[in-house]
């Protein structure tokens, strides 16, 4: 291809920057002729005026065709199909030999579109939907229960058979899941307990009570709260990241990996991270309780004059151990929620990056909502007893 | 005379302190296969990174299509992107697209192009890279490695792009799949005038594809020529690479089946 410099600059310089690229067409009584660049670029503009091209039997020159590219070989090829079902024909003329191999090409790969059947939407797609639902459901409970069946089952073939445990890897989770999370877990009781004792004593000023915000504390934070928000940040924190870590692996067949190595993914993946989590769990859940009541002092002395060590004998007084007792009980129920829906979400991704993350927030918000259920039946078996 | 679509100049890359490419030189020409090979570490995918606008180099000067890739508006980078396309190793599909959908990803950068003609070109480029019709409505994570990297052509050819970066095409495919996918490229560099930058270390590839071939080592380009050029150079590792075992084998197949 031989050009003049300056005829050369121009042309570049027009097409780098995205310039016009255009295809015209003349018309001439019956004579039509294509010039200037066919592409995919030019093509939305061209495409309307092809198709509003009358005639039975078409004769197109081309001979002023600077450029095609496969869309705009399509385009021809499109135009050719449309005249012959309409009982006409299309007659290139003046079509240059490169063009002609690449509109040939482009025909001959045409894409053979196979029927596809459409889904009809009506009543009985959305009861069959809904059944789907409840079933994905029961078998979502199902999963979970084979899961901690799994855990229990590896558990004890654990303390059967010591030296297969991974001690390092319980460790490091120990570390991951309490060690690092103790700050937040720290203010998030030392927050709790002030914030309850400025409101309580707000309320209880009001009876002369003050002496009361004492009792409120420490039962709702011993009881309830430490544990409870605790555990739900635990969720947060830990269910996703058991789900990312073993989805992660499921996705780059690192499970099948270890299948194939004879090593167990239960006994290697899961109970080290779901036992981490029933050793850290209480422990977390006291420093929480610790802080609240830390907390709780610090504004009760603040803002009602309790002085600590007043706080202090009025807590070993009046509050009952029971409180402690019950708030530590549902730590390990906790714990088994959190690691079982974590690593059951972690097993359930699929093939693609997409799943991940759906599976990974998913995890997080059933753990949660599991937490907070299963507090609530501890609430009314506690009250059966009369605890 | 062949026009220069791809100019390097005095490339240098290097991570920390470690240098991979110094002075390196390299012209690219229209419509050539070119196969750039070189052991493994010599930089041919940083290279081609480099290239394909992913990765400034540290120094030196890249003209594509006559204009200065790396001093330019991203305007007009993005008009130079939208005149070439890449191929992935692994395909590197939107997971969560289709594959019909991937292929259309480019065209929605072009306004006016309404939703059933994208389609039907989408589903015309999934049918040239030779896929089976359906194929458009897997995922990428249904479909085997040989055909993601089918997809992936689709989809770096989606805009009709003038060169095409292809990295290891052929790589973890059975011989027969390799076979047509060098057919392939061949075939559609031929018909649609496409400039072909090819990393690989397919010597059937090379043989097969390339018109002309670029070997890295010693942190430059060291020499580029034709397959029989390369027959007859002295340097050792181009002489191993090119005279080995696999080199013989990948020969006598050709000269067999010529």
């Amino acid at each position: 291809m031989v050009q003049t410099g300056a005829d050369r600059t121009t042309h570049d310089t027009d097409r780098v920057a995205g310039g016009p690229e255009q295809a015209r067409i003349d018309s001439t009584g019956a004579e039509h002729a294509l010039s200037g660049v066919l592409t995919v670029r030019s093509l939305p503009a061209i495409l309307p005026k092809l198709d509003a091209l009358g005639e039975k039997d078409l004769k197109i020159d081309l001979s002023g065709l600077k450029k095609i590219d496969t869309a705009g070989a399509y385009a021809l090829i499109r135009l050719q199909s449309r005249l012959q079902n309409e009982g006409g024909t299309l007659s290139l003329a003046g079509v240059q030999p490169d063009h002609q191999a690449l509109i040939e090409r482009v025909a001959q790969s045409l894409p053979k579109p196979e029927a596809q059947t459409q889904a009809r939407r009506g009543m009985m797609d959305g009861f069959d939907s809904l059944g789907r639902k409840v079933v994905e459901f029961l078998r979502f409970l199902g999963d979970l229960h084979a899961m901690l069946g799994l855990f229990l089952a590896r558990l004890v073939h654990v303390i059967r058979h010591p030296s297969e445990f991974r001690v390092t890897a319980l460790v490091h989770h120990c570390d991951q899941v309490g060690l690092k999370a103790v700050p937040i877990v720290a203010l998030m009781g030392f927050l709790i307990g002030v914030v309850l004792a400025f409101q309580g004593s707000v309320q209880l000023r009001q009876f002369g009570a003050e002496i009361f915000v004492v009792d409120l504390i420490a039962i709702s934070i011993l009881r309830e709260l430490g544990i409870l928000l605790t555990a739900i940040i635990v969720a947060g924190r830990t269910a996703s990241s058991y789900t990312a870590a073993i989805g992660s692996m499921k996705m780059r067949e690192e499970i099948d990996a270890m299948r194939t190595l004879a090593i167990d993914p239960a006994l290697a993946l899961f109970v080290p991270r779901i036992l981490a989590l029933l050793i850290v769990l209480p422990i977390l859940g006291m420093i929480a309780n610790l802080t609240g009541l830390i907390g709780g002092a610090m504004m009760a002395w603040i803002e009602l004059g309790i002085s600590p060590g007043m706080f202090m004998a009025r807590l070993l007084d009046d509050t009952s151990l029971d409180h402690v007792i019950v708030g530590f009980v549902k730590a390990p129920v906790f714990a088994l929620i959190i690691g079982v829906i974590g690593c059951h979400a972690g097993m359930q991704v699929g093939g693609n990056a997409e799943s991940l993350g759906a599976q990974t927030s998913s995890a997080v918000v059933r753990a949660i909502f599991m937490v907070i259920v299963a507090d609530a039946l501890f609430s009314v078996f506690f009250a059966i007893l009369g605890i | 005379m062949q026009e220069t679509v791809i100019e390097l100049r005095g490339i240098i890359n290097q991570f920390g302190r470690t240098r991979v490419h110094d002075d390196l030189d390299l012209d690219v020409y229209r419509g050539e296969v070119l196969g750039v090979v070189g052991g493994s570490g010599t930089g041919k995918s940083v290279l081609l990174r480099c290239i394909a606008g992913l990765r400034p180099p540290q120094g030196g000067s890249i003209r594509i299509f006559g204009q200065d890739a790396l001093n330019c508006s991203e305007a007009e980078r993005r008009a130079i992107d939208m005149r070439m396309g890449v191929m992935f190793q692994d395909g590197a599909l939107f997971s969560s697209l289709t594959v019909r959908e991937n292929v259309e990803v480019p065209m929605r950068n072009l306004a006016g192009l309404n939703a059933g003609l994208r389609r039907e070109l989408a589903d015309l480029k999934i049918a040239m890279s030779g896929l089976p019709y359906k194929a458009g409505d897997n995922y990428p994570s249904e479909l085997s490695g040989g055909m993601r990297k089918r997809a992936g052509l689709a989809r770096a050819l989606a805009l009709d792009p003038e060169i095409v970066f292809l990295d290891e095409p052929t790589a973890g495919l059975d011989p027969i799949g390799a076979a047509a996918f060098d057919e392939l490229i061949k075939a559609l560099s031929e018909t649609l005038g496409l400039t072909v930058f090819l990393v690989t270390h397919d010597l059937d590839t090379l043989h097969a594809t390339c018109d002309r071939i670029a070997v890295l080592a010693e942190k430059r380009v060291m020499y580029t020529g034709t397959m029989a050029d390369m027959l007859h150079i002295e340097h050792p590792w181009v002489h191993e690479y090119f005279h080995g075992p696999r080199a013989r084998a990948a020969v006598e197949t050709l000269e067999r089946n010529a």
